[in-house]
Protein backbone atom coordinates (compact mmCIF):
# COMPACT_ATOMS: atom_id res chain seq x y z
CA UNK A 1 0.00 0.00 0.00
CA UNK A 2 2.43 2.67 0.74
CA UNK A 3 6.17 2.95 -0.81
CA UNK A 4 8.16 3.30 2.86
CA UNK A 5 8.44 0.45 4.81
CA UNK A 6 5.58 0.34 7.60
CA UNK A 7 6.04 1.35 11.40
CA UNK A 8 6.75 -1.52 13.74
CA UNK A 9 3.58 -1.45 15.21
CA UNK A 10 1.78 -1.33 11.81
CA UNK A 11 3.18 -4.94 11.10
CA UNK A 12 2.73 -6.18 14.17
CA UNK A 13 -1.46 -4.45 13.94
CA UNK A 14 -1.73 -6.01 9.95
CA UNK A 15 -0.57 -9.39 11.32
CA UNK A 16 -3.21 -9.46 14.06
CA UNK A 17 -5.81 -8.00 12.36
CA UNK A 18 -5.02 -10.05 9.20
CA UNK A 19 -5.56 -13.47 11.52
CA UNK A 20 -8.60 -12.12 12.82
CA UNK A 21 -9.94 -11.00 9.48
CA UNK A 22 -9.39 -14.56 8.10
CA UNK A 23 -10.36 -16.78 10.64
CA UNK A 24 -13.52 -14.75 10.66
CA UNK A 25 -14.07 -15.01 7.07
CA UNK A 26 -13.36 -18.54 7.30
CA UNK A 27 -16.37 -18.95 10.14
CA UNK A 28 -18.11 -17.31 8.21
CA UNK A 29 -18.26 -20.27 5.95
CA UNK A 30 -19.99 -22.33 8.23
CA UNK A 31 -23.06 -20.80 8.53
CA UNK A 32 -26.06 -22.11 7.57
CA UNK A 33 -23.75 -25.30 7.33
CA UNK A 34 -23.23 -26.50 11.20
CA UNK A 35 -23.99 -29.72 12.33
CA UNK A 36 -26.45 -28.46 14.99
CA UNK A 37 -28.74 -24.70 15.82
CA UNK A 38 -26.32 -23.98 18.55
CA UNK A 39 -22.88 -24.46 16.63
CA UNK A 40 -24.38 -22.11 14.03
CA UNK A 41 -24.86 -19.26 16.93
CA UNK A 42 -20.88 -20.40 18.43
CA UNK A 43 -19.59 -20.19 15.26
CA UNK A 44 -21.20 -17.25 13.98
CA UNK A 45 -20.67 -15.59 17.65
CA UNK A 46 -16.70 -16.45 17.16
CA UNK A 47 -16.71 -14.74 13.87
CA UNK A 48 -18.51 -11.41 15.22
CA UNK A 49 -15.61 -11.41 17.83
CA UNK A 50 -12.78 -12.31 15.54
CA UNK A 51 -14.39 -9.50 12.87
CA UNK A 52 -14.46 -6.80 15.68
CA UNK A 53 -10.97 -7.06 16.20
CA UNK A 54 -9.65 -7.20 12.43
CA UNK A 55 -11.48 -3.96 12.18
CA UNK A 56 -10.19 -2.36 15.23
CA UNK A 57 -6.61 -3.23 14.42
CA UNK A 58 -6.80 -2.69 10.74
CA UNK A 59 -8.10 0.65 11.43
CA UNK A 60 -4.73 1.23 13.61
CA UNK A 61 -2.83 0.36 10.29
CA UNK A 62 -4.90 2.29 7.77
CA UNK A 63 -8.34 2.36 6.67
CA UNK A 64 -10.38 -1.13 7.05
CA UNK A 65 -11.90 -2.00 4.29
CA UNK A 66 -8.94 -0.59 1.89
CA UNK A 67 -7.09 -3.00 3.95
CA UNK A 68 -9.17 -5.43 3.81
CA UNK A 69 -10.42 -5.43 0.10
CA UNK A 70 -7.95 -4.09 -2.01
CA UNK A 71 -4.66 -5.83 -0.93
CA UNK A 72 -3.66 -8.84 -2.94
CA UNK A 73 -2.57 -12.04 -1.46
CA UNK A 74 0.98 -11.40 -1.39
CA UNK A 75 0.41 -8.61 0.94
CA UNK A 76 -1.46 -10.25 3.17
CA UNK A 77 0.56 -11.13 6.85
CA UNK A 78 -1.87 -13.84 8.65
CA UNK A 79 -1.01 -17.45 9.80
CA UNK A 80 -0.99 -20.45 6.98
CA UNK A 81 -3.15 -21.66 10.03
CA UNK A 82 -6.45 -19.51 9.75
CA UNK A 83 -6.42 -19.73 6.15
CA UNK A 84 -6.25 -23.25 6.10
CA UNK A 85 -10.46 -24.22 4.76
CA UNK A 86 -12.92 -25.72 7.28
CA UNK A 87 -12.74 -29.25 6.04
CA UNK A 88 -15.38 -31.23 8.59
CA UNK A 89 -16.14 -30.09 11.64
CA UNK A 90 -13.27 -31.53 13.68
CA UNK A 91 -11.13 -29.91 11.80
CA UNK A 92 -12.49 -26.28 12.12
CA UNK A 93 -11.96 -27.15 15.98
CA UNK A 94 -9.24 -28.27 15.83
CA UNK A 95 -7.60 -25.05 13.58
CA UNK A 96 -10.09 -23.33 16.57
CA UNK A 97 -7.90 -25.07 19.20
CA UNK A 98 -4.55 -24.40 17.64
CA UNK A 99 -5.30 -20.86 17.33
CA UNK A 100 -7.94 -19.81 20.09
CA UNK A 101 -4.84 -20.81 22.61
CA UNK A 102 -2.50 -19.05 20.76
CA UNK A 103 -4.65 -16.01 20.48
CA UNK A 104 -5.85 -16.05 24.21
CA UNK A 105 -2.48 -16.22 25.80
CA UNK A 106 -1.01 -13.54 23.29
CA UNK A 107 -3.75 -10.97 24.25
CA UNK A 108 -3.46 -12.09 28.18
CA UNK A 109 -0.21 -11.13 27.72
CA UNK A 110 -0.75 -7.83 25.57
CA UNK A 111 -3.26 -6.80 28.03
CA UNK A 112 -0.99 -6.65 30.90
CA UNK A 113 1.15 -4.73 29.14
CA UNK A 114 0.89 -0.70 28.23
CA UNK A 115 1.80 -1.29 24.52
CA UNK A 116 -0.46 0.24 21.81
CA UNK A 117 -2.15 -3.45 21.63
CA UNK A 118 -2.89 -2.89 25.34
CA UNK A 119 -6.74 -1.50 25.13
CA UNK A 120 -7.80 -3.82 22.27
CA UNK A 121 -6.39 -7.06 24.09
CA UNK A 122 -8.03 -5.73 27.11
CA UNK A 123 -11.51 -6.19 25.62
CA UNK A 124 -10.98 -8.81 23.53
CA UNK A 125 -9.17 -11.62 25.95
CA UNK A 126 -12.59 -12.00 27.14
CA UNK A 127 -14.04 -13.05 24.19
CA UNK A 128 -11.11 -15.31 23.54
CA UNK A 129 -11.68 -16.98 26.47
CA UNK A 130 -14.82 -18.05 25.47
CA UNK A 131 -13.70 -19.11 21.91
CA UNK A 132 -10.78 -21.39 23.47
CA UNK A 133 -13.43 -22.68 25.81
CA UNK A 134 -15.98 -23.55 22.91
CA UNK A 135 -12.97 -25.27 21.38
CA UNK A 136 -11.14 -27.15 24.43
CA UNK A 137 -15.01 -28.35 25.12
CA UNK A 138 -15.47 -29.59 21.54
CA UNK A 139 -11.95 -31.16 21.48
CA UNK A 140 -12.94 -33.78 24.45
CA UNK A 141 -15.89 -34.27 23.02
CA UNK A 142 -15.05 -35.56 19.50
CA UNK A 143 -12.06 -36.73 21.03
CA UNK A 144 -13.46 -38.73 23.44
CA UNK A 145 -16.78 -39.23 21.95
CA UNK A 146 -17.29 -42.15 19.78
CA UNK A 147 -14.46 -43.85 17.64
CA UNK A 148 -15.72 -42.37 14.60
CA UNK A 149 -15.37 -38.71 15.63
CA UNK A 150 -11.96 -39.39 17.50
CA UNK A 151 -10.73 -40.71 14.33
CA UNK A 152 -11.48 -37.30 12.85
CA UNK A 153 -10.08 -35.17 15.61
CA UNK A 154 -7.06 -37.02 16.04
CA UNK A 155 -6.31 -36.83 11.84
CA UNK A 156 -7.36 -33.09 11.79
CA UNK A 157 -4.88 -32.16 15.12
CA UNK A 158 -2.12 -34.06 13.13
CA UNK A 159 -2.87 -32.38 9.23
CA UNK A 160 -2.81 -28.93 11.65
CA UNK A 161 0.14 -29.56 13.36
CA UNK A 162 2.34 -28.59 10.85
CA UNK A 163 1.13 -24.85 10.90
CA UNK A 164 0.92 -23.90 14.10
CA UNK A 165 4.91 -23.25 14.66
CA UNK A 166 4.61 -19.93 12.71
CA UNK A 167 2.90 -18.55 15.34
CA UNK A 168 6.07 -17.98 17.71
CA UNK A 169 8.06 -16.84 14.98
CA UNK A 170 8.77 -13.08 16.01
CA UNK A 171 6.81 -10.14 14.50
CA UNK A 172 7.99 -6.78 13.89
CA UNK A 173 6.15 -4.65 16.94
CA UNK A 174 5.05 -7.25 18.81
CA UNK A 175 6.94 -7.17 21.98
CA UNK A 176 6.24 -10.69 23.89
CA UNK A 177 8.29 -13.05 25.00
CA UNK A 178 7.47 -15.83 22.67
CA UNK A 179 9.43 -18.39 24.00
CA UNK A 180 7.14 -18.78 26.60
CA UNK A 181 4.17 -17.98 24.87
CA UNK A 182 4.73 -21.38 22.89
CA UNK A 183 6.01 -23.23 26.45
CA UNK A 184 2.46 -22.04 27.80
CA UNK A 185 1.20 -23.28 24.58
CA UNK A 186 2.12 -26.68 24.34
CA UNK A 187 1.43 -27.23 27.84
CA UNK A 188 -1.95 -26.34 27.55
CA UNK A 189 -2.86 -27.80 24.03
CA UNK A 190 -0.92 -31.31 25.33
CA UNK A 191 -2.97 -30.89 28.62
CA UNK A 192 -6.28 -30.79 26.27
CA UNK A 193 -5.59 -33.65 23.89
CA UNK A 194 -4.66 -35.89 26.80
CA UNK A 195 -8.32 -35.30 28.25
CA UNK A 196 -9.70 -35.80 25.04
CA UNK A 197 -7.38 -39.09 24.77
CA UNK A 198 -5.74 -37.60 21.78
CA UNK A 199 -1.68 -38.22 21.59
CA UNK A 200 -0.03 -34.81 20.16
CA UNK A 201 0.97 -35.09 16.81
CA UNK A 202 4.27 -35.76 16.03
CA UNK A 203 6.24 -34.28 13.17
CA UNK A 204 7.57 -30.50 12.09
CA UNK A 205 5.81 -27.68 13.46
CA UNK A 206 6.35 -26.00 10.34
CA UNK A 207 6.73 -26.98 6.55
CA UNK A 208 10.32 -27.77 5.14
CA UNK A 209 10.31 -24.18 3.35
CA UNK A 210 7.96 -21.75 4.93
CA UNK A 211 8.15 -21.61 8.36
CA UNK A 212 7.10 -18.23 9.19
CA UNK A 213 5.97 -17.73 5.74
CA UNK A 214 2.43 -16.17 5.97
CA UNK A 215 3.59 -13.66 7.78
CA UNK A 216 5.88 -12.73 4.93
CA UNK A 217 2.83 -12.85 2.28
CA UNK A 218 3.96 -16.52 1.33
CA UNK A 219 0.12 -18.22 1.38
CA UNK A 220 -1.28 -21.84 0.89
CA UNK A 221 -2.99 -22.12 -2.50
CA UNK A 222 -6.91 -22.12 -0.84
CA UNK A 223 -6.08 -18.34 -0.06
CA UNK A 224 -6.32 -17.16 -3.25
CA UNK A 225 -9.78 -18.51 -3.83
CA UNK A 226 -11.30 -17.15 -0.28
CA UNK A 227 -9.73 -13.58 -1.27
CA UNK A 228 -11.22 -13.26 -4.70
CA UNK A 229 -14.80 -14.50 -2.78
CA UNK A 230 -14.38 -11.63 -0.49
CA UNK A 231 -13.22 -8.95 -2.58
CA UNK A 232 -15.08 -9.60 -5.55
CA UNK A 233 -17.87 -6.68 -4.93
CA UNK A 234 -15.80 -4.44 -3.26
CA UNK A 235 -13.49 -4.60 -6.48
CA UNK A 236 -16.36 -3.84 -9.03
CA UNK A 237 -17.22 -0.59 -7.71
CA UNK A 238 -14.37 1.27 -7.48
CA UNK A 239 -14.57 4.27 -4.98
CA UNK A 240 -18.35 2.96 -4.22
CA UNK A 241 -19.17 3.37 -0.44
CA UNK A 242 -21.77 0.77 0.80
CA UNK B 1 -54.27 -18.23 36.70
CA UNK B 2 -58.12 -18.24 36.42
CA UNK B 3 -57.79 -21.36 33.89
CA UNK B 4 -55.77 -23.26 36.35
CA UNK B 5 -58.56 -22.51 38.74
CA UNK B 6 -61.66 -23.58 36.62
CA UNK B 7 -59.79 -27.00 35.49
CA UNK B 8 -59.07 -27.62 39.14
CA UNK B 9 -63.22 -27.00 39.57
CA UNK B 10 -63.67 -29.13 36.43
CA UNK B 11 -61.88 -32.19 38.20
CA UNK B 12 -63.89 -31.85 41.36
CA UNK B 13 -66.94 -31.76 39.21
CA UNK B 14 -66.02 -34.71 37.42
CA UNK B 15 -65.34 -36.80 40.12
CA UNK B 16 -68.80 -35.97 41.87
CA UNK B 17 -71.13 -36.30 38.53
CA UNK B 18 -71.18 -37.20 34.97
CA UNK B 19 -67.54 -38.40 34.28
CA UNK B 20 -65.45 -37.94 31.37
CA UNK B 21 -68.16 -36.08 29.50
CA UNK B 22 -68.69 -33.61 31.57
CA UNK B 23 -65.06 -32.83 32.62
CA UNK B 24 -64.52 -32.15 28.91
CA UNK B 25 -67.06 -30.45 28.83
CA UNK B 26 -66.07 -28.33 31.82
CA UNK B 27 -62.31 -27.94 30.23
CA UNK B 28 -63.19 -26.80 27.40
CA UNK B 29 -65.45 -23.89 28.77
CA UNK B 30 -62.91 -23.40 30.83
CA UNK B 31 -60.41 -22.88 28.06
CA UNK B 32 -62.94 -20.67 26.44
CA UNK B 33 -63.42 -18.43 28.97
CA UNK B 34 -59.90 -17.71 29.50
CA UNK B 35 -59.01 -16.89 25.38
CA UNK B 36 -62.21 -14.65 25.95
CA UNK B 37 -61.03 -13.17 28.51
CA UNK B 38 -57.78 -12.54 27.13
CA UNK B 39 -55.63 -14.32 29.24
CA UNK B 40 -52.73 -16.41 28.24
CA UNK B 41 -52.96 -20.42 28.22
CA UNK B 42 -49.78 -22.17 29.72
CA UNK B 43 -48.17 -25.23 28.57
CA UNK B 44 -49.77 -27.22 31.89
CA UNK B 45 -53.36 -25.96 30.89
CA UNK B 46 -55.47 -28.08 29.12
CA UNK B 47 -56.11 -26.92 25.83
CA UNK B 48 -58.47 -28.97 23.08
CA UNK B 49 -56.11 -31.12 20.53
CA UNK B 50 -56.87 -28.95 17.29
CA UNK B 51 -55.67 -25.88 19.18
CA UNK B 52 -52.23 -27.69 20.14
CA UNK B 53 -51.90 -29.13 16.59
CA UNK B 54 -52.90 -25.76 14.91
CA UNK B 55 -49.97 -23.97 17.22
CA UNK B 56 -47.31 -26.86 16.57
CA UNK B 57 -47.80 -26.58 12.81
CA UNK B 58 -47.80 -22.41 12.55
CA UNK B 59 -44.83 -22.47 15.56
CA UNK B 60 -42.80 -25.33 14.03
CA UNK B 61 -43.51 -23.01 10.57
CA UNK B 62 -42.22 -20.20 11.95
CA UNK B 63 -38.87 -22.15 13.53
CA UNK B 64 -37.94 -23.87 10.25
CA UNK B 65 -38.88 -20.33 7.98
CA UNK B 66 -35.91 -18.77 10.47
CA UNK B 67 -33.26 -21.43 10.08
CA UNK B 68 -34.04 -21.73 6.32
CA UNK B 69 -34.27 -18.16 6.09
CA UNK B 70 -30.37 -18.06 7.27
CA UNK B 71 -29.21 -19.26 3.72
CA UNK B 72 -30.25 -16.82 1.13
CA UNK B 73 -29.01 -13.91 3.43
CA UNK B 74 -25.57 -16.31 4.45
CA UNK B 75 -25.09 -16.66 1.16
CA UNK B 76 -23.59 -12.72 1.24
CA UNK B 77 -21.44 -13.04 4.38
CA UNK B 78 -18.11 -14.16 2.46
CA UNK B 79 -19.15 -11.17 -0.20
CA UNK B 80 -20.26 -8.45 1.49
CA UNK B 81 -18.46 -5.40 0.18
CA UNK B 82 -17.48 -3.96 3.78
CA UNK B 83 -16.84 -5.25 7.00
CA UNK B 84 -19.07 -3.11 8.60
CA UNK B 85 -21.45 -4.58 6.69
CA UNK B 86 -20.61 -7.71 6.66
CA UNK B 87 -20.44 -7.86 10.70
CA UNK B 88 -24.29 -6.63 10.63
CA UNK B 89 -24.74 -9.23 8.44
CA UNK B 90 -23.32 -11.67 10.50
CA UNK B 91 -24.59 -10.98 13.36
CA UNK B 92 -28.42 -10.78 11.95
CA UNK B 93 -27.86 -14.19 10.73
CA UNK B 94 -26.55 -15.21 14.39
CA UNK B 95 -30.13 -13.74 15.41
CA UNK B 96 -31.96 -15.75 13.29
CA UNK B 97 -30.27 -19.21 14.47
CA UNK B 98 -31.85 -18.02 17.95
CA UNK B 99 -34.85 -17.38 16.83
CA UNK B 100 -35.15 -20.22 15.44
CA UNK B 101 -33.83 -22.00 19.32
CA UNK B 102 -36.59 -19.98 20.97
CA UNK B 103 -39.31 -21.08 18.99
CA UNK B 104 -38.21 -24.70 18.86
CA UNK B 105 -38.48 -24.43 22.45
CA UNK B 106 -41.94 -22.67 22.49
CA UNK B 107 -42.98 -25.49 20.08
CA UNK B 108 -41.48 -28.30 22.46
CA UNK B 109 -43.98 -26.82 25.71
CA UNK B 110 -46.36 -28.11 23.32
CA UNK B 111 -44.86 -31.48 23.64
CA UNK B 112 -43.32 -32.44 20.95
CA UNK B 113 -39.44 -32.42 20.56
CA UNK B 114 -37.19 -30.27 18.26
CA UNK B 115 -35.65 -33.83 16.44
CA UNK B 116 -38.67 -34.37 15.59
CA UNK B 117 -39.99 -31.32 13.59
CA UNK B 118 -36.54 -30.73 12.06
CA UNK B 119 -37.47 -34.82 10.57
CA UNK B 120 -41.00 -33.23 9.15
CA UNK B 121 -38.72 -30.27 7.76
CA UNK B 122 -36.28 -32.54 6.47
CA UNK B 123 -38.74 -34.70 4.79
CA UNK B 124 -41.28 -31.84 3.85
CA UNK B 125 -43.99 -32.74 5.62
CA UNK B 126 -43.79 -29.25 7.52
CA UNK B 127 -43.06 -26.19 5.64
CA UNK B 128 -41.27 -23.01 5.97
CA UNK B 129 -41.87 -19.33 4.58
CA UNK B 130 -42.48 -19.71 0.89
CA UNK B 131 -40.27 -16.62 0.71
CA UNK B 132 -37.18 -18.35 1.32
CA UNK B 133 -37.42 -20.26 -1.71
CA UNK B 134 -36.35 -17.02 -3.79
CA UNK B 135 -32.63 -16.27 -4.45
CA UNK B 136 -30.37 -13.48 -3.58
CA UNK B 137 -28.64 -12.39 -6.44
CA UNK B 138 -26.96 -8.96 -5.86
CA UNK B 139 -25.79 -7.51 -2.69
CA UNK B 140 -28.66 -5.21 -3.09
CA UNK B 141 -30.99 -8.19 -2.28
CA UNK B 142 -29.41 -8.18 1.24
CA UNK B 143 -31.28 -5.19 1.94
CA UNK B 144 -34.79 -5.54 0.34
CA UNK B 145 -35.02 -9.27 2.29
CA UNK B 146 -33.73 -6.39 5.27
CA UNK B 147 -36.32 -4.68 4.42
CA UNK B 148 -39.62 -6.08 3.04
CA UNK B 149 -39.07 -10.00 4.50
CA UNK B 150 -38.62 -8.74 7.95
CA UNK B 151 -40.61 -5.86 7.35
CA UNK B 152 -43.56 -8.25 6.43
CA UNK B 153 -42.32 -10.69 9.36
CA UNK B 154 -42.69 -7.77 11.70
CA UNK B 155 -46.32 -6.57 10.53
CA UNK B 156 -47.12 -10.33 10.88
CA UNK B 157 -45.35 -11.46 14.10
CA UNK B 158 -46.20 -8.09 16.17
CA UNK B 159 -49.54 -9.11 16.68
CA UNK B 160 -48.64 -12.18 17.50
CA UNK B 161 -46.76 -10.82 20.78
CA UNK B 162 -50.16 -11.13 22.20
CA UNK B 163 -50.92 -14.35 20.98
CA UNK B 164 -53.26 -16.62 23.58
CA UNK B 165 -50.52 -19.25 24.20
CA UNK B 166 -47.94 -17.88 25.91
CA UNK B 167 -44.57 -18.84 25.49
CA UNK B 168 -45.61 -18.15 21.48
CA UNK B 169 -46.31 -14.79 22.78
CA UNK B 170 -43.14 -14.15 24.28
CA UNK B 171 -41.10 -15.80 21.92
CA UNK B 172 -42.38 -13.47 19.87
CA UNK B 173 -41.69 -10.27 22.12
CA UNK B 174 -38.30 -11.12 21.65
CA UNK B 175 -38.22 -11.99 18.21
CA UNK B 176 -39.71 -8.69 16.95
CA UNK B 177 -37.67 -6.52 19.27
CA UNK B 178 -34.32 -7.59 17.06
CA UNK B 179 -36.35 -7.90 13.60
CA UNK B 180 -36.89 -4.26 14.05
CA UNK B 181 -33.03 -3.83 14.44
CA UNK B 182 -32.64 -6.04 11.32
CA UNK B 183 -35.45 -4.58 9.10
CA UNK B 184 -34.14 -0.40 10.12
CA UNK B 185 -30.19 -1.60 8.88
CA UNK B 186 -31.62 -3.25 5.56
CA UNK B 187 -33.57 -0.12 4.69
CA UNK B 188 -30.69 1.73 5.63
CA UNK B 189 -28.36 -0.55 3.40
CA UNK B 190 -31.06 -0.22 0.52
CA UNK B 191 -31.11 4.07 1.13
CA UNK B 192 -27.17 4.09 0.88
CA UNK B 193 -27.33 1.98 -2.62
CA UNK B 194 -30.24 4.24 -4.00
CA UNK B 195 -27.62 7.40 -3.47
CA UNK B 196 -24.76 6.00 -4.72
CA UNK B 197 -23.10 5.60 -8.15
CA UNK B 198 -26.07 4.50 -11.00
CA UNK B 199 -24.99 1.08 -10.65
CA UNK B 200 -25.84 0.90 -6.63
CA UNK B 201 -29.01 2.82 -7.35
CA UNK B 202 -29.90 0.10 -9.98
CA UNK B 203 -28.99 -2.55 -8.24
CA UNK B 204 -31.13 -1.43 -5.27
CA UNK B 205 -34.00 -0.91 -7.56
CA UNK B 206 -33.89 -4.49 -9.26
CA UNK B 207 -33.41 -5.73 -5.78
CA UNK B 208 -37.12 -4.13 -5.19
CA UNK B 209 -38.04 -5.30 -7.97
CA UNK B 210 -37.95 -9.06 -7.25
CA UNK B 211 -38.53 -8.70 -3.86
CA UNK B 212 -41.77 -6.76 -3.42
CA UNK B 213 -44.47 -9.58 -4.90
CA UNK B 214 -43.05 -12.78 -3.32
CA UNK B 215 -43.36 -10.02 0.45
CA UNK B 216 -47.16 -9.44 -0.24
CA UNK B 217 -47.46 -13.27 -0.60
CA UNK B 218 -45.56 -13.95 2.83
CA UNK B 219 -48.99 -12.91 4.49
CA UNK B 220 -50.68 -15.63 2.57
CA UNK B 221 -53.33 -16.52 0.51
CA UNK B 222 -56.50 -14.11 0.51
CA UNK B 223 -59.07 -14.55 3.57
CA UNK B 224 -61.48 -16.32 1.23
CA UNK B 225 -59.40 -18.48 0.60
CA UNK B 226 -57.24 -19.33 3.99
CA UNK B 227 -58.18 -22.64 5.50
CA UNK B 228 -56.56 -21.70 9.19
CA UNK B 229 -57.81 -18.30 9.68
CA UNK B 230 -60.48 -18.08 10.90
CA UNK B 231 -59.86 -20.51 13.66
CA UNK B 232 -56.99 -19.21 14.33
CA UNK B 233 -58.85 -15.50 15.16
CA UNK B 234 -61.05 -17.47 17.18
CA UNK B 235 -58.78 -19.01 19.54
CA UNK B 236 -56.73 -15.67 19.22
CA UNK B 237 -53.44 -17.05 17.81
CA UNK B 238 -54.02 -14.63 15.03
CA UNK B 239 -55.47 -11.40 15.74
CA UNK B 240 -56.13 -9.84 12.45
CA UNK B 241 -56.59 -11.77 8.85
CA UNK B 242 -53.80 -11.71 5.93
CA UNK B 243 -55.67 -9.11 3.79
CA UNK B 244 -55.70 -6.92 6.47
CA UNK B 245 -51.46 -7.19 7.47
CA UNK B 246 -51.18 -7.20 3.91
CA UNK B 247 -52.92 -3.78 3.44
CA UNK B 248 -50.85 -2.43 6.70
CA UNK B 249 -47.95 -3.59 5.00
CA UNK B 250 -48.19 -1.77 1.88
CA UNK B 251 -49.21 1.39 3.17
CA UNK B 252 -46.02 1.21 5.16
CA UNK B 253 -43.89 0.71 2.55
CA UNK B 254 -45.51 3.23 0.19
CA UNK B 255 -44.09 6.21 1.65
CA UNK B 256 -40.50 4.27 2.32
CA UNK B 257 -39.80 3.56 -1.05
CA UNK B 258 -40.67 7.28 -2.12
CA UNK B 259 -37.94 8.07 1.13
CA UNK B 260 -35.68 5.44 -0.80
CA UNK B 261 -36.08 6.93 -4.17
CA UNK B 262 -36.98 4.00 -5.32
CA UNK B 263 -40.02 2.47 -7.22
CA UNK B 264 -42.25 -0.30 -6.06
CA UNK B 265 -43.30 -2.65 -9.28
CA UNK B 266 -47.41 -2.17 -9.03
CA UNK B 267 -48.43 0.03 -12.04
CA UNK B 268 -52.27 -0.04 -9.86
CA UNK B 269 -50.58 1.14 -7.12
CA UNK B 270 -52.51 4.49 -5.71
CA UNK B 271 -53.92 5.90 -2.75
CA UNK B 272 -57.73 5.08 -2.23
CA UNK B 273 -58.83 8.61 -0.54
CA UNK B 274 -62.31 7.08 -0.26
CA UNK B 275 -60.51 3.57 1.66
CA UNK B 276 -58.06 5.45 3.04
CA UNK B 277 -55.46 2.65 2.02
CA UNK B 278 -53.69 2.18 -0.94
CA UNK B 279 -55.31 0.24 -3.79
CA UNK B 280 -52.85 -2.57 -5.19
CA UNK B 281 -52.26 -4.94 -8.47
CA UNK B 282 -53.31 -8.69 -8.18
CA UNK B 283 -51.17 -10.82 -6.44
CA UNK B 284 -49.72 -14.12 -8.95
CA UNK B 285 -51.20 -16.54 -6.67
CA UNK B 286 -50.53 -19.13 -9.20
CA UNK B 287 -47.06 -18.41 -8.73
CA UNK B 288 -47.45 -18.43 -4.52
CA UNK B 289 -49.36 -21.58 -5.13
CA UNK B 290 -46.48 -23.27 -7.13
CA UNK B 291 -43.44 -22.02 -4.58
CA UNK B 292 -45.51 -23.64 -1.74
CA UNK B 293 -45.99 -27.08 -3.98
CA UNK B 294 -41.83 -27.16 -3.79
CA UNK B 295 -41.71 -25.41 -7.96
CA UNK B 296 -39.94 -22.09 -6.65
CA UNK B 297 -36.51 -21.16 -7.72
CA UNK B 298 -34.20 -22.43 -4.72
CA UNK B 299 -36.91 -24.99 -2.48
CA UNK B 300 -34.27 -27.82 -3.79
CA UNK B 301 -31.62 -26.12 -2.76
CA UNK B 302 -32.95 -24.99 0.58
CA UNK B 303 -33.79 -28.23 2.17
CA UNK B 304 -30.68 -29.95 0.64
CA UNK B 305 -28.66 -27.62 2.19
CA UNK B 306 -30.38 -28.51 5.26
CA UNK B 307 -30.66 -31.68 4.80
CA UNK B 308 -26.72 -31.99 4.44
CA UNK B 309 -25.66 -29.94 6.98
CA UNK B 310 -27.95 -32.33 9.32
CA UNK B 311 -26.81 -35.56 7.91
CA UNK B 312 -23.24 -34.48 7.54
CA UNK B 313 -23.33 -33.63 11.27
CA UNK B 314 -24.85 -36.84 12.62
CA UNK B 315 -21.83 -37.94 13.59
CA UNK B 316 -20.63 -34.79 15.85
CA UNK B 317 -24.32 -35.00 17.72
CA UNK B 318 -23.53 -38.74 18.14
CA UNK B 319 -20.48 -37.65 19.86
CA UNK B 320 -21.52 -34.99 21.81
CA UNK B 321 -23.89 -37.39 23.05
CA UNK B 322 -21.58 -39.99 23.79
CA UNK B 323 -19.45 -37.62 25.59
CA UNK B 324 -22.25 -36.80 27.66
CA UNK B 325 -22.85 -40.43 28.45
CA UNK B 326 -19.35 -41.36 29.49
CA UNK B 327 -18.74 -38.51 31.47
CA UNK B 328 -22.15 -38.96 33.29
CA UNK B 329 -21.49 -42.45 33.53
CA UNK B 330 -17.58 -41.95 35.21
CA UNK B 331 -18.56 -38.89 37.64
CA UNK B 332 -22.09 -39.24 38.40
CA UNK B 333 -22.53 -35.75 37.27
CA UNK B 334 -25.20 -34.84 34.96
CA UNK B 335 -23.23 -31.71 33.66
CA UNK B 336 -21.65 -31.30 30.32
Amino acid sequence: MTATAPAPATTAALALGDDALVLSHRLGEWVGHAPVLEEEVALSNIALDLLGQARVLLSMAGDEDELAYLREERAFTQLQLVEQPNGDFAHTIARQLYFSTYQHLLYAELATGSGVFAPLAGKAVKEVAYHRDHAEQWTLRLGDGTDVSHERMRRACTALWRFTGEMFQPVEGLDVDLSALEAAWLESVTAVLDRATLELPEGPRAGAWSAGAGRQGLHTEPFGPMLAEMQHLHRSHPGATW
Amino acid sequence: MATAAAQQTAGVLASDTAGAAAEADALQRAFDAAVAADERIEPRDWMPDAYRASLVRQIAQHAHSEIIGMQPEANWITRAPSLRRKAILMAKVQDEAGHGLYLYSAAETLGVSREELLDKLHSGRQKYSSIFNYPTLTWADVGAVGWLVDGAAITNQVPLCRCSYGPYGRAMVRVCKEESFHQRQGYELLLTLSRGTPEQHAMAQDAVDRWWWPSLMMFGPPDDASQHSARSMAWKIKRHSNDELRQRFVDICVPQAEALGLTLPDPDLKWNEERGHHDFGAIDWAEFQGVLKGNGPCNEQRITQRRRAHDEGAWVREAAAAHAAKHTATTGAGQE
